[in-house]
């Protein structure tokens, strides 16, 4: 492997950096290696940490190794937020292909689905604060415009007189380009559409942050804070379960939900109704009748992201 | 306006499942006009969908607790009910109770053409000048429903979201902005 070519893997603290002054894999390992040992000394298993570095990527698990992953955690986070936690690996269901409608002609631009959203899928409250949904105010007079849009609007009440509401959230693209610069394939496209992260794989590169042009993409800048009473113990590894310092979050449709038969979280606590979640693949869904009725637009069509969520006006 | 509550209406829901069946054996659904079935209808049992109950007001349902039979249906102001006159916007003033609550039976609405219609099944009555409402509304479109995207679905019925007498949907306070990056991690 040439200098050129390396990852841009942190420098070992310990000096023991190999020959070239860089790191390479066997350097790598031989960290983990001095980790473990540090580990036996400190007191903690040895065999998980090594494990957790010896793991093999999500999608080549073998069952029984997935389970038993997920069980280490379930038993962690019990411990830690006093309550059974659970944590699911839901499989994408065959046949489905998720998409989204948001009515831009009802939204008000009240936020509640930005705060139902935080509930659900156990975001950081603050320092920092992570939030997967934004909802954009923008001028009637300018139309769609990222020029004349703040997500600051602070009035006594919504909606505003010459303003309407624009909520933007991941948009599961057809070709999302954040999970074509992950330089680890911690993020990849579901084949119900959704785009997962693996939190355990993340290395926290940020590529992907700077590749959506979406802006849907949030890092753990800090340690997340996550008050342990406000905890949802139903959780997914894919979706909803807490997540460490140093790697990147989004929407997820729910998946925690949405791969049980459920609606999203933002869907149910919408007041005005402006928010739709089906299939693609079923005539009858509310998404499709969505798509054959009203007028449907994707957000930056010119970028040829092919998003799956889709902005319409009922009226 | 609130719900009833469900513990009130328990008997009522009772007598409905009794009376299920003999409804059933009776043929198809008998039209309310000629035999309203057991009234007061349970908000929100015995009907095609699953809704929502309509929100009345506590204690304002069944309307024949006060109204047993039919009364001066000349339009006049009234002295009880008079915070929704006070506060009618629908249409006024064209239209007063009597347009669609019926004179004869007080626990219905009723269609232009004198169909009756229980307050579970108001849609029916505001479909009849919103009809691409309520279009929309059947297919999942316009309004909103809770619960499953591919199974069992909860309907928010036309009344849940508007209010019938006033039905402009009412500005919301909206819930506190982000924090903006520069002034995040103090």
């Amino acid at each position: 492997m040439t200098d050129r070519n390396r990852l841009p893997v942190v420098q070992d603290p310990s000096g023991c950096a190999g020959p070239e002054g860089g790191a390479s894999r066997r350097d790598f390992l031989r960290t983990a290696a001095a980790g473990a040992v540090i580990a036996a000394v400190s007191g903690c298993k040895p065999d998980a940490v090594v494990e957790e570095l010896q793991r093999r990527h999500l999608t080549e698990l073998s069952k029984e190794r997935l389970q038993e992953m997920l069980g280490k955690l379930e038993k962690k986070w019990s411990a830690q937020y006093g309550k059974k936690v659970t944590v699911g690996a839901r499989p994408p269901i065959p046949g489905v292909d998720f998409a989204y409608g948001l009515d831009l002609s009802r939204c008000i631009g009240c936020r509640r689905c930005v705060y139902a959203c935080v509930k659900e899928n156990n975001q950081s409250r603050k320092n920092p604060q992570i939030q997967w949904i934004r909802v954009l105010q923008m001028d009637k007079e300018h139309g769609v415009s990222l020029q004349h849009a703040t997500p600051y609007y602070d009035p006594e009440k919504v909606p505003e007189p010459g303003h309407f509401y624009m909520p933007v959230q991941c948009q599961q693209c057809r070709h999302p380009p954040c999970t074509k610069v992950c330089p680890v394939k911690a993020t990849w496209k579901d084949p119900d559409g959704i785009v997962v992260i693996d939190y355990d794989w993340c290395i926290g590169c940020r590529c992907c942050t700077a590749a959506c042009p979406y802006g849907a993409r949030k890092f753990n800048w800090a340690e997340p804070n996550l008050p342990a009473a406000e905890m949802n113990p139903v959780t997914d590894y894919l979706g909803n379960r807490p997540r460490p310092m140093g790697v990147v979050e989004k929407c997820t449709f729910c998946l925690q939900r949405s791969r049980d038969g459920r609606y999203p979280a933002c869907v149910e606590i919408c007041p005005v109704g402006a928010r739709k979640f089906g299939n693609l693949l079923d005539p009858e869904s509310e998404i499709r009748q969505v798509m054959d009725r009203k007028r449907v637009f994707v957000f930056k069509e010119e970028l040829a992201t092919e998003p799956q969520f889709y902005y319409f006006y009922a009226t | 306006m609130t719900f009833p509550r469900w513990r009130d209406l328990l008997p009522l829901a009772v007598a409905a499942v009794l009376a299920a069946p003999l409804a059933a054996a009776g043929g198809p659904p008998a039209a309310p006009a000629k035999a309203p079935g057991p009234p007061p209808e349970v908000p929100g049992a015995g009907q095609d969908i699953q809704a929502e109950p309509p929100p009345f007001t506590e204690g304002i349902f069944p309307c024949t607790q006060c109204h047993e039979k039919a009364g001066d249906p000349s339009p006049r102001q009234l002295a009880f009910h008079d915070e929704i006159q006070g506060g009618f916007h629908h249409g006024a003033p064209d239209r007063w109770c009597l347009e669609c609550h019926d004179n004869g039976k007080r626990d219905y609405l009723h269609l232009i053409n004198g169909k009756l219609v229980p307050f579970t099944r108001s849609y029916e009555l505001c479909g009849q000048c919103h009809g691409d409402k309520y279009r929309d509304w059947k297919v999942g479109v316009h309004g909103k429903r809770t619960g499953m995207w591919n199974g069992k679905k909860t309907y928010y019925l036309c009344v849940n979201c508007h209010n019938p007498h006033n039905p402009r949907y009412k500005a919301l306070e909206p819930e506190p902005p982000p924090i903006p990056p520069q002034e995040q991690g103090r």
